[in-house]
């Protein structure tokens, strides 16, 4: 619930129960404004619910104070936004370091990291360009690296396609299948049918007006 | 929750300053122009304290080797010449060790433009005829040893002396505009008579007799004014505290203006730093680490500024000779000797200067970074 108490007041999701399996692919479908995006912070543990639990694996993560829960956020998920959100300024390869610099470690060993990250998703030759020089494609590309830098089990994709033309968008997916192929949980928010009615995708979550209106494989 | 091991903090801190210094380097313009101005105050203010507190050390130095009473003779308000008898009564008070006649005064050089010290020393080493001079004197009247010295007299005459040396000094913020003479020439010169002196230096071993001593004089010669040691140091102090005051109070407005600057870069961060911010959170850094980002920034900022700062105000005042401040603070209105100060860092002042300047500005910063890092890590994703 936003603004709560307010005139402005706004129920994003409301009387929600999901449980996610591991190693599956999961949408979560829906309309603009249907609370996909909230659910899906909530999932990764970015906002807390006005009332409700979310559990991550065994425990109980709703009550924990902001730091811990940075913590597990940290340690568990990887995001990759509807606009990418890369910092302008910094290259590719940065970009990509950037979620793991809270967790200390050797340098050498995170920069490896990060551009065996960009190699695999294609874009291992632009690794030394600016953010701001980088095509959508290329651009969604390194979010997704950046994602995976801190080793989460689940990927969290808000949007993902809305930016990138059909060809982009199947591309996309075939990450995702290989993201499912290495064991890892992926929920995605998107009202792309490129998305929601890809073979690879395990679950859809139908929702609207912030609540879950129909599932299917 | 076990605590990071000390290589994992300190690698974090090194990641984050690694990115503080490239978020820097991306708001070059911006910071450059706040790093300048920040430099700019800190050089002043420490321009000012510095120069005041060199020329107080000047100060004290000379003061070490004088009188420990002086007593002049004042007529109707004035100071007046002191009759040679005195030398004597003076001698004869207890805790008194010994009394002298001094003689010294001042004459308006209008060929040099400027106004310079005769001094008969207690043991003058030239010959009647010969004059030392100070390096400021030697300076603007061009004379170097084995030169004539040509001084216009009281009554009109020309005295023609000579230059023997110039003095080797200890200080020249003193003995720039110095000339010292024998007994003879002085009196002859100026027109002093041979019973009079211009004052009496005394020498009282127990410090703790000085005060009683001048209480005794002003008994016995009411129209004298006993001088102490302690009351010449404490008219140099006030003398620089009130010029230092002067300059410091000019430059407090420049410091407000600059705390005004820098409050408005800290409080109103761009849109394009709330962006990253948001980023950052949404990522993955705790607020604390978006804080330690912003203080390390306002760190960089502001002492990088303070030791550049610190830095130019050390050559200004002791490489060169303080151009922007001289003529303020030393003080000569017709003679401007130019000396070089020893050079000294007190560590009171460097400590001061950062409380004035560092400590702020990081404040400054912190605070509203805090705010903005504390954002919801959500909000990205509903941007």
């Amino acid at each position: 619930m936003f603004h709560q108490g307010r005139p402005d007041e706004l129920v994003a999701v409301d009387g929600v129960s999901l449980r996610l399996e591991d190693a599956k692919v999961t949408v979560l479908r829906g309309p603009s404004g249907s609370g996909k995006t909230s659910l899906l912070a909530l999932i990764g543990c970015m906002a807390r619910p006005t009332s409700g639990r979310i559990h991550v694996g065994e425990r109980e993560v709703t009550s924990l104070p902001e730091h811990f829960l940075t913590q597990v956020r940290r340690r568990t998920f990887g995001f990759v936004f509807q606009q990418f959100h890369l910092v302008r300024g910094l290259t590719a390869l940065e970009n990509v370091m950037l979620p793991a610099y809270p967790l200390g470690g050797s340098r050498k060993a995170l920069t490896a990291r990060a551009q065996v990250l960009l190699d695999r998703f294609g874009v291992g030759g632009r690794s030394r360009a600016r953010a701001d020089w980088l095509s959508g494609g290329e651009a969604q590309r390194v979010a997704i690296a950046r994602a995976l830098v801190n080793d989460p089990q689940v990927v969290v994709a808000d949007e993902p396609t809305a930016h990138l033309d059909s060809k982009l968008s199947v591309g996309f997916m075939d990450l995702v299948a290989a993201l499912r192929g290495e064991g890892r949980t992926v929920v995605i928010a998107s009202h792309d049918p490129i998305v929601h009615d890809s073979a690879i995708v395990d679950r859809v979550v139908t929702m609207r007006d912030g609540c879950i209106v129909g599932e299917g494989p | 929750m076990k605590r990071p091991r000390i290589p994992t903090w300190l690698e974090r801190q090194r990641y984050l300053l690694d990115f503080t210094l490239s978020s820097l380097g991306r708001r070059k313009g911006k910071n450059l122009a706040l790093a300048s101005l920040y430099t700019l105050v800190v050089f002043g203010l420490a321009s000012v304290l510095m120069y005041t507190q060199a020329l107080r050390g000047e100060a004290l130095r000379v003061l070490e080797g004088a009188p420990d009473v002086v007593v002049q003779r004042m007529v109707a308000g004035r100071h007046d010449l002191i009759p040679g008898d005195r030398v004597e009564r003076l001698s004869r008070i207890r805790g008194v060790q010994e009394a002298r006649g001094r003689l010294w005064g001042y004459h308006y050089d209008a060929s040099a433009k400027a106004n310079l010290t005769f001094l008969v020393p207690e043991k003058f080493w030239g010959k009647p005829g010969e004059v030392v001079i100070g390096e400021g004197v030697a300076r603007t009247r061009l004379a170097a040893p084995g030169e004539p010295f040509p001084i216009l007299a009281s009554d009109g005459s020309v005295v023609v002396l000579k230059v023997r040396e110039t003095i080797p000094s200890t200080s020249e913020l003193v003995s720039s505009d110095l000339v010292l003479l024998s007994e003879s020439d002085f009196r002859r010169l100026f027109g002093v008579p041979p019973d009079l002196f211009t004052d009496v230096a005394l020498t009282v071993p127990n410090e703790k007799e000085v005060a009683t001593v001048a209480n005794k004089i002003r008994g016995q010669m009411p129209d004298s004014r006993p001088i102490t040691h302690a009351e010449i140091a404490r008219t140099y102090e006030a003398i620089l505290d009130w010029r230092s005051g002067l300059v410091v109070l000019v430059l407090a407005a420049a410091l407000l203006s600059f705390g005004i600057v820098a409050w408005d870069k800290a409080s109103g961060l761009s849109a394009d730093e709330r962006r990253e911010i948001g980023i950052l959170k949404a990522i993955g850094w705790d607020t604390s680490e978006v804080l330690a980002v912003k203080v390390w920034e306002g760190a960089v900022i502001s002492l990088s500024a303070f030791l550049v700062g610190l830095l130019l105000a050390y050559v200004h005042v002791f490489v060169t000779p303080a151009p922007l401040l001289a003529p303020v603070l030393k003080g000569w209105s017709t003679l401007y000797p130019s000396f070089r100060l020893t050079p000294a860092l007190n560590p009171f002042l460097v400590s001061t200067l950062f409380l004035l300047t560092v400590v702020p500005y990081t404040v400054a910063t912190v605070v509203p970074a805090w705010r903005a890092a504390t954002t919801d890590p959500d909000a990205v994703m509903r941007s």
